[in-house]
């Protein structure tokens, strides 16, 4: 746990050393560094020697990319092995119930009604709309699912995702058909993007990944006792269908929230948890906390040649992560197989 | 130790009633053997006392009612072990018998140190310190069976339901399992009530027999008073010889319609 944090800590470093423009690599540390209380100079004397414009390059546009790619890279993962561990299924993501396909209509409805003239709005209409829209799809699917009996069996919930995503998918479909000019900018938002990212996105998504995130941890241990069964864990005296509804509230939450700011970037929920579990074993009290600091590093390092590669211009994160996390996994597999 | 008294129990299933009337004592420290066809409700009888299905009636427990209590409070009395438990393959034996501490954690809590110790000691009493560190996939039947009841054992519960619980196991293996809960209950003062398919393991191991049939008690008591060529006869629909052993046991042999 406490070396996959260090992990962590090392990548957002990397993240924040790289990029066009800029200082030399090795000053973005000391940089760093040298504005903790206590490093600085009037204390151990780390001056790094970066130039103010150097040092924005580093806190304005840096920065806030590599945070967010971490707090997405997070709440996706645990996300996804929250997911998977309420419907006990390892193929789920946290897209399942609707969340991104709901989020991708908001922002669609957004970029065909209001299009540019969003740019002169106080505030950008369009994580709001794409938040709200995700949530808005997940409870839908709650409740077609639960009025078929779905508290008591998962499979009717995940059914009831199945068909609300492929619902909000042809209204979407629609929508672009009958509006081909935004066809490209919603394209572009549906393959996930962090280039804009600024402080403003941190803080407009922390809130709701913190409460996520928090719940997410106090129920691993319920999500351990759920492996078993519905009907043993109820025997256990667990309360399955509060647990499975708290849940799932929780990683829609945040799964909302990043989606809102980032769009949609798959793989990382489907697969980090995978990772994780054949990197540390099952058990979510494990699973649960590292899907968080492997999820987020993840991330930041896929971000890496995303915004290297073709620089200036950007290949999609989406893209990236299937690229890195694919064959990563395969080999993950391949070496596991072989010890066994 | 802990008594067990069914008062008028009643369960349906949609407007199925697949246990209606079922009035019974079970005394403390008693192993009762629930018997009978197929589709007679012995499996529907313990769901209902693990509080998974829904009932009408009263279950009593040392003298109050099991509805009166909360969730994990009924779960620290009654450990269930269902006929077809789901043992996931990657979990460990030792994650899978600390499970059965579920009910004694509160809801945002860990287990202790504590917890721990006593569950490496269900392990140890129970020899299965071999097999604790392995995954459940690798497991054979028979070990699997014994962390299930290490399981269960872990709740600490007074009163132990066990759904044919060596269904799936060969003949050895059946009686080690039963030998294994007869001990516990001697050790432990448990209460244990199992619905059984074969007949001579269930009157070998219970002390009393209630045989159901379409959800109610047809015969209840000693082994020799059920088990009866006559009445499994005319409850089963099989010809059956029984013979009796010098030991006391009870033999149920099935018999060719045509010979």
């Amino acid at each position: 746990m406490s070396l996959s944090a260090l992990v962590l800590v090392v990548i957002a470093c990397v993240g924040a050393m790289t990029g066009p423009a800029g200082p030399e690599w090795w000053r973005v540390p000391l940089a760093l560094l040298e504005r903790i209380p206590g490093f600085g100079e009037s204390g151990l004397g780390i001056s790094s020697g970066v130039s103010p414009l150097e040092w924005s390059i580093i806190w304005d546009i840096r920065m806030p990319r590599v945070v967010l790619a971490g707090i997405v890279g997070a709440t996706l993962s645990l996300g996804g092995a929250s997911y998977q561990g309420v419907f006990r299924n390892p193929l789920v993501d946290p897209y399942l119930l609707g969340a991104a396909a709901g989020g991708g209509l908001g922002a669609t409805i957004i970029f065909t009604t209001v299009g540019s003239d969003r740019l002169d709005w106080p505030v950008d209409p369009v994580p709001l709309v794409a938040f709200v829209f995700a949530l808005g799809t997940v409870t839908l699917t709650y409740l077609v699912g639960a009025s078929f009996g779905g508290m008591r069996t998962s499979s009717t919930l995940v059914l009831a995702g199945v068909a609300m995503v492929s619902l909000t998918t042809a209204i979407q479909t629609f929508i672009l058909q009958r509006n081909s000019d935004v066809v490209r900018v919603v394209y572009n938002w549906i393959l996930g993007r962090l280039a804009t990212a600024s402080w403003g996105d941190v803080v407009l998504v922390l809130p709701y990944v913190a409460l996520s995130t928090t719940v997410l941890l106090f129920h691993r241990r319920h999500l351990d006792v759920l492996r078993v069964g519905d009907e043993e864990a109820a025997a256990l005296g667990i309360p399955v269908a509060r647990v499975r509804l708290t849940v799932v509230a929780a990683a829609t939450l945040g799964t909302a929230a990043v989606v809102a700011v980032s769009g949609l970037i798959g793989f990382v929920g489907l697969v980090v948890p995978h990772m994780v579990r054949l990197m540390a074993g099952s058990t979510y009290r494990v699973v649960i906390p590292l899907a968080v600091t492997v999820g987020g590093a993840f991330l930041i390092l896929a971000d890496i040649p995303g915004r290297t590669l073709s620089s200036p211009a950007e290949v999609p994160i989406g893209v990236v992560t299937a690229f890195i996390g694919a064959p990563f996994f395969i080999i993950l597999l391949r070496t596991r197989q072989v010890s066994r | 130790m802990s008594s067990v008294e069914f008062r008028h129990l009643a369960v349906k299933y949609g407007r199925r009633a697949v246990i209606h009337d079922f009035s019974m004592a079970v005394a403390s420290g008693s192993w009762v053997g629930l018997i009978g066809p197929n589709g007679a409700g012995k499996s529907s009888l313990l769901r209902a006392v693990a509080g998974l299905v829904k009932y009408s009636g009263d279950i009593v427990v040392d003298g109050s009612s099991l509805s009166l209590r909360s969730r994990s409070r009924r779960a620290s009395l009654v450990a269930y072990v269902p006929q077809e438990p789901i043992l996931p393959d990657e979990m460990t034996g030792r994650e899978y018998v600390m499970l059965g501490r579920t009910p004694h954690i509160g809801y945002f809590g860990h287990p202790t140190k504590s917890e721990r110790a006593m569950v490496d000691d269900v392990i140890g009493r129970l020899g299965l310190d071999e097999i604790a560190p392995r995954h459940l996939g690798v497991l054979s039947g028979g070990e699997r069976q014994r962390l299930v009841i290490a399981r269960a054992l872990a709740t600490e519960a007074p009163i132990l339901l066990l759904d044919e619980p060596t269904s799936a196991l060969d003949i050895g293996h059946q009686q080690q399992a039963f030998e294994l809960v007869e001990r516990l209950r001697r050790e432990h003062g448990l209460t244990v009530i199992s619905a059984m398919h074969d007949l001579t393991l269930a009157g070998m191991y219970s002390d009393r027999l209630a045989l159901l049939h379409e959800g109610t008690v047809v015969a209840d008591g000693s082994v020799e008073d059920v088990l009866s060529a006559e009445t499994l006869a005319e409850f089963y629909g099989v010809r059956v010889t029984v013979h009796r052993e010098d030991d006391g046991t009870v033999v149920v042999v099935p018999r060719r319609e045509q010979l």
